[in-house]
């Protein structure tokens, strides 16, 4: 085939695949929540009731776009677009399948960090023009939480990073040919888990957008497809980590007999299934608990990993 | 920490677990006999309305939601010349069938009386009647009653005496 062809065909199924797969997953999450809590969840419309998806984008579509006149419009308007266009730049790196991948960068691994980084602008930008005291009390409590939980975010990747001595995703995946990450690197799994669930800002870390406490944090004033954005954007970070998650510790498409593409999807589905799982059954914490165990708990355990993970790696150097 | 895994594994184990939801439309729930729905009125044995139209219902209401006309027939029977009960109004609290004292007014096991016009929930007594005697089989309060009408004088009701002669000295 064409190469430009090829590449703009991959181009436009990365964009194409996770923008309807998140809005699959919101089907999905209703299904499974419902089991877990021994419900049905939607089952009306159409077969099992994926269509009730359809409905409610059409529903969103149709609601009025407000903007609220005391907002600062330009930022607002801005905000909700930030968190899609950066959820959407870190799928670029995603090595989907052996050669399916829009960038295969150097620096993949660290421009998933810093993008997945810049994201949490959309949230502060979206609580502060929203100019509403619990919209920026969301965007307060989002910024604290993306700085105490990105630095161990990092830090947890560096022992894969270590073991690999590459950046580059692809080499990450080729690394794990006879042993999944998951095994030498169990604790920056864990540690990784936790971060992206805060990074995703999903139960139990939805604390930016607590509707118990905050009513809907910083997408309080948000109606019609902005906030749809927002909601989009969510579970396209679900399936960012998840697939990141897949990438980095469980061999990425690695797996025998299967397609990569469909070993792949699947590892991704447990992780997002788990997600939504967490969201089932774990309770909210206070803030002040989620930023002792970021910096208390989280933060020296992902620094021993990294000492113990470069001390070995030396050990076995010489 | 280990209480977290715990939940998560006890979370998931619901996967197995028989669902609640009863799926309506299609499956119908049970409902006692004594379910308190929609409002019906009664007809006794002899297939004549049991309402008297004393308005204890209407004042039992606590939303006020029956009104009627009482007004008699040549024999002197009571009865509504028009009963209706505005079901928009109504909370089906049942104190009309307790107050009720000829069992004409009764409470039945069914709910499904949406409608798309409002004026369309108020019942008219065409509406409410129904062909039968309802909770209360085989009683009817013109015979059990020493009311005096057309037909049928006093003490002729089931076990009662004929009227004392109250000027006569013989006991």
């Amino acid at each position: 085939m064409n190469p430009i062809l090829k590449s703009l065909l991959i181009l436009f199924l990365v964009i194409f695949i996770p923008l309807n797969l998140a809005a699959g997953l919101i089907w999905l999450e209703r299904r499974l929540l419902a089991l877990w809590q021994d419900r049905y969840g939607p089952n009306r419309v159409g077969p099992f009731g994926v269509l009730q998806v359809l409905a409610d984008m059409i529903k969103i579509f149709f609601k009025e776009d407000w903007i609220p006149p005391f907002a600062d419009k330009a930022v607002f308007v801005i905000a909700p677009a930030i968190i899609m266009i950066t959820v959407l730049m870190s799928f670029t790196v995603v090595p989907w399948a052996p050669g399916a991948t829009v960038a295969n960068m150097n620096i993949g691994l660290l421009f998933f960090l810093a993008m997945s980084s810049l994201g949490v602008y959309s949230i502060v930008l979206a609580g502060w023009a929203s100019d509403s005291k619990y919209s920026l009390l969301g965007g307060l409590r989002a910024s604290a939480q993306m700085l105490s939980y990105e630095v161990f975010m990092g830090l947890s990747l560096m022992g894969t990073v270590l073991l690999t001595g590459s950046f580059r995703l692809n080499n990450i995946v080729d690394a794990q040919r006879h042993m999944w990450f998951v095994i030498p690197q169990f604790l920056g799994f864990v540690l990784f888990l936790i971060a992206g669930v805060a990074e995703t800002r999903r139960l139990p870390f939805d604390l930016p957008e607590a509707e118990s406490e905050l009513v809907a944090g910083f997408h309080s004033e948000y109606s019609g497809m902005k906030f749809g954005m927002f909601f989009v954007g969510e579970y396209l970070g679900v399936i960012l980590i998840s697939a990141m998650i897949t990438v980095l510790f469980f061999g990425g498409w690695r797996g025998p007999w299967l397609p990569p593409i469909v070993w792949f999807a699947l590892k991704t589905l447990c992780f997002i299934c788990f997600f939504i799982l967490l969201r089932a059954a774990l309770p909210r914490p206070r803030f002040d608990q989620l930023m002792s165990w970021g910096w208390k708990v989280m933060l020296p355990l992902a620094l021993i990993n990294l000492l113990v993970t470069g001390a070995v790696a030396l050990a076995a150097r010489t | 920490m280990l209480s977290i895994l715990r939940t998560l594994w006890n979370v998931l184990l619901h996967m197995f677990h028989r669902r609640e939801t009863v799926q309506y439309p299609e499956e119908k729930p049970y409902l006692p006999p004594r379910h308190k729905g929609r409002i019906i009125l009664s007809r006794d044995p002899d297939g004549g309305e049991r309402c008297v139209a004393c308005y204890l219902c209407a004042v039992a209401c606590p939303v006020d939601c029956i009104s009627l006309q009482a007004t008699e027939d040549e024999t002197g029977r009571r009865y509504p010349e028009f009963f209706r009960i505005n079901f928009s109004r109504c909370i089906f609290c049942g104190y009309c069938e307790e107050a009720c004292p000829t069992y004409a007014i009764q409470l039945t096991p069914d709910f499904e009386m949406g409608e798309y016009h409002r004026q369309n929930l108020v019942y008219e007594k065409e509406d409410l009647l129904i062909n039968g005697p309802g909770k209360r089989a085989g009683y009817n309060f013109w015979r059990v009653s020493g009311v005096q009408i057309g037909g049928k004088d006093k003490g002729e009701a089931e076990n009662e005496a004929p009227p004392v002669d109250l000027h006569s000295p013989l006991p």
